[in-house]
């Protein structure tokens, strides 16, 4: 398969892997995973007291498209709100990628960190949640 | 032909659970094989042969999804109009998740390290992983008629195939 420009430069030099620790409670974990082609993805978000994530780092055992979909997602959520990134759609991804109908999944999963993280968040800061969300 | 409006355990002669004769299962196979292959209507009309044709390639596909532990309890699954969601849903078990990420890791350092009895170490792993999860899916689907149950189970039966699939791969490379 043909990878996009895109796709090749975030897998051969991919942005923010990496991890945090996840029993910190300014750091929200998200694991996803693909049973259909085995990937996994873990996507770690660190907020500041503001509630604006001012860390991510991400680990991807899979194809270039998850890993490219995770590294761009790392990029676009920092500085974000928690509100502001559980807006972005699979579709941004799959676009700002240029990922083939085959690949969508991967751009799905990324999306789906995104979520599982800020829950993660959430559920760890409790009552901080409304002053944080 | 009414072979065509079978499912795959009646075509193959047996009870639709995920707990089956191997033997039987072989059998009957190689029985329906016999049947209807080509050459026996090699003399017949276009349509003998068609049908004859169609018949041998949906017995192989029978043959093979029921043989496969995962495929087979995927179309029970079906049959009961369950739908295994692997494609979409990514909501696993986190401990689940972090088990697929250390095998991963192993297998790549194994991997560089040319490490070949560590990587046959984490098939059997593997391998007893799997098997206690399909303990897991004999009861949900014979038993409890837990379908949401044996749903969750198919998924991760369907990551453990994939990554022992790639383990297998990588000794094979080793080995040459």
């Amino acid at each position: 398969m043909a990878y996009s420009d895109k796709v090749l430069d975030h897998y051969e030099n991919p942005r923010n892997v990496g991890s945090m620790d996840k029993n910190d409670p300014t750091v929200g974990t998200g694991m996803v995973g693909a049973p259909a082609c085995g990937d996994v993805m873990k996507l770690q978000i660190k907020v500041n007291e503001s509630g604006i994530i001012e860390d991510a780092k991400f680990k991807t055992y899979g194809c270039g498209s998850a890993i490219a979909s995770s590294s761009l997602v790392t990029e676009w959520i920092k500085g974000k709100s928690l509100d502001q990134v559980m807006e972005i759609k699979n579709s941004d991804i799959a676009e700002e990628l240029a990922l083939p109908p085959v690949k969508i999944h991967c751009s799905v999963l990324a999306e789906d960190a995104i979520r599982a993280a800020v829950a993660d968040l959430k559920a760890k800061q409790g009552i901080r949640d409304e002053q944080v969300a | 032909m009414s072979n065509f409006l079978k499912n795959h355990f009646e075509l193959l002669g047996l009870a639709p659970r995920f707990a089956i004769d191997q033997t039987v299962l072989d059998q009957s196979y190689r029985t329906i094989q016999a049947e209807v292959h080509p050459d026996r209507f090699a003399a017949g009309s276009s349509t003998e042969r068609m049908q004859s044709m169609q018949w041998a390639t949906q017995a192989n596909e029978a043959y093979r999804t029921l043989k496969n532990p995962t495929a087979r309890a995927r179309y029970l699954l079906q049959l009961q109009g369950v739908d295994t969601e692997e494609e979409n849903n990514t909501a696993m078990p986190t401990e689940f998740l972090m088990l697929q990420m250390e095998w991963r890791e192993q297998m790549a350092d194994a991997s560089h390290d040319q490490d070949i009895s560590t990587l046959d170490a984490l098939l059997q792993e593997m391998r007893g992983k799997a098997a206690e999860l399909q303990a897991g899916l004999q009861i949900a689907l014979d038993q409890e008629q837990a379908w949401q149950t044996a749903a969750e189970i198919v998924r991760k039966l369907s990551f453990i195939d994939k990554i022992r699939h790639d383990v297998e791969h990588e000794i094979t490379r080793l080995e040459d």
